[in-house]
């Protein structure tokens, strides 16, 4: 196990890596849902006022 | 000219599309982006000049591709929403951006990563990173003009216009990186693509890649869902504000 | 042709008149070159190594900050509708304002690019080359500007928008033309750069009006 955590001494540079690679695709994933999220919530209070106001 | 989304057909259409094949693009991605990452982590094998960093470049290669793939899909979205005035094209093009900007610097942080061993130093000017880091302008150039307008129809367009010009001009431009490359480099520079790919490196690399693709159509998907809220509130608080006025 | 005729005059007569701003770019290229010696040594075997492409740098921004003008005072007094309405093709309107922008800001660079070179230590049995290529592509680098400076007419950031949109479009023909410069100091043949350089011109020319129009019918919507 300590072997493969050591990646033959490259760790350095392997584990950044594909730590760089996961946290960018999780970070744009959470970014992009959160974001539909808060667009869904707008419109929808946005509907609502306009149909109340009518 | 406001976008008028009455008149799209389409989003409807789409999001009866969205809904029936989301599912599955997610479950496909969460099963093959593990899968390739650790086979190519833990089962395949080490090469006999980079050592273990050529792992490296199971998340490099990926990347780089669906870069370059989701430039080419944002200039072919472009052209169509240009051309034809398919309204969801443009939108689609304006989501999968920032998608692709990603992948971009993802890239580029892993094939500096992966050149750091061999140049011993964090950059180097070669081909295909300083072709990348101009992708990654291109992309950055097309965010900033889509963004950068009060009326997000114009600004779309704006920006559709430059991925069109930008597509035309990439082979120029990776035509002329070569070239300038071969003339101020050594003739033996590692290159970044690794040994002759192995079928046991081919396996590993395949399902990451299309894992990573699986990944971008779901994300796509949601990105554009998402987009299509935007212009409505625009619509909407656009329409109450000519309504009050 | 000579409503084009009539265009460039104007564009030129408006420069003349705003003659202040197209002085400002020469000063700029003049001083932006000036300034390297003072970032990297006065070291003369250093600088005329690099010369030849800090002649080239320096030509290129100068042609970017002088895009704003290209069209935005026309839009702001209104005859850019006029233009675009009015004038078909518009395409030719774009050339006409590209031929104006290049003699007043590309053809002083040409004109001065030896001057800098020599300051900057270049081996000036190459000065012809150097000023070759950037005859050629001081052109290519108006019409990459003007695709950027319609782009971003309606925006609201301008300038370092266009900065960033018009520079991958201008890298081609200053690779080409660069090693133009560095092939004559190696003795290697110089044609096929200068050649490569004219087509990437001529081939992109059309590209740019194209596409600058279009950027001009949605700015003046």
């Amino acid at each position: 196990m300590a072997e493969f955590l050591d990646m033959g001494g490259d760790a350095a540079t392997v584990w950044p890596a594909y730590g760089v690679t996961i946290a960018v695709l999780t970070g744009l994933l959470v970014a992009s849902l959160r974001t539909y999220a808060r667009r869904r919530r707008d419109l929808e209070r946005l509907e609502r006022t306009g149909r109340d106001n009518r | 000219m406001p976008l008028r989304l009455h008149s799209l057909a389409s989003p409807a259409r789409f999001d009866r599309f969205a809904r029936r094949i989301l599912p599955w693009t997610w479950v496909l991605a969460a099963l093959l982006i593990p899968c390739g990452l650790l086979w190519g982590l833990a089962f395949s094998p080490a090469d006999y000049q980079q050592g273990d960093t050529v792992r490296v470049m199971y998340v490099h290669v990926p990347s780089a591709w669906m870069a370059m793939a989701c430039y080419a899909l944002v200039a072919l979205l472009s052209a169509s929403f240009l051309v034809w005035k398919h309204q969801l094209a443009g939108i689609a093009a304006l989501a999968a951006a920032p998608v692709g900007a990603c992948f971009t610097a993802t890239a580029l942080v892993t094939g500096s990563l992966w050149g750091l061993p061999t140049w011993g130093t964090w950059w180097v000017w070669d081909a295909r990173l300083t072709s990348v880091l101009v992708l990654f302008f291109l992309y950055l150039g097309y965010i900033a003009l889509a963004g950068s307008f009060d009326d997000r129809s114009r600004g779309l367009r704006a920006a559709s216009i430059l991925a069109v010009v930008g597509v035309v001009n990439l082979p120029v431009i990776k035509f002329s990186v070569d070239w300038w490359n071969t003339l101020h480099q050594p003739a033996s520079v590692l290159r970044l693509d690794g040994p002759a790919i192995h079928a046991s490196m081919l396996w590993p690399l395949a399902i990451t890649a299309a894992g990573f693709a699986a990944f971008f159509a779901a994300l796509l998907v949601v990105r554009i869902r998402s987009e299509l809220l935007a212009w409505r509130i625009e619509a909407l608080m656009r329409r109450r504000s000519a309504g009050a006025a | 042709m000579t409503g084009i005729g009539a265009l460039v005059a104007r564009d030129l007569a408006l420069a003349v008149r705003r003659r202040g701003e197209a002085g400002l770019t020469l000063a700029f290229f003049v001083m932006a070159a000036a300034i390297f010696p003072f970032g990297v040594g006065p070291d003369p075997l250093l600088l005329g190594s690099i010369a030849a492409g800090v002649v080239w740098v320096t030509a290129l921004l100068a042609s970017t900050i002088s895009l704003d003008h290209l069209f935005r005072g026309d839009l702001e007094d209104g005859s850019l509708e006029i233009l675009v309405l009015d004038h078909r093709p518009l395409e030719g309107v774009v050339a006409a304002k590209c031929l104006a922008h290049w003699l007043a800001t590309g053809l002083p660079v040409v004109a001065l690019a030896p001057l800098m070179a020599l300051l900057l230590n270049f081996d000036m049995d190459a000065w012809w080359v150097l000023v070759l290529s950037l005859a050629i592509g001081t052109p290519a680098l108006s019409l990459a500007g003007s695709v950027g400076a319609s782009l971003v007419l309606g925006a609201r950031r301008g300038g370092a928008l266009t900065g960033l949109v018009v520079l991958p479009l201008c890298l081609p023909v200053m690779v080409f033309g660069v090693g133009a410069v560095e092939a004559a100091l190696a003795g290697r043949p110089v044609l096929p750069h200068i050649l490569i350089e004219a087509a990437i011109l001529v081939a992109g020319a059309p590209l740019a009006l194209k596409a600058s129009a279009a950027a001009l019918r949605i700015a003046v919507e």
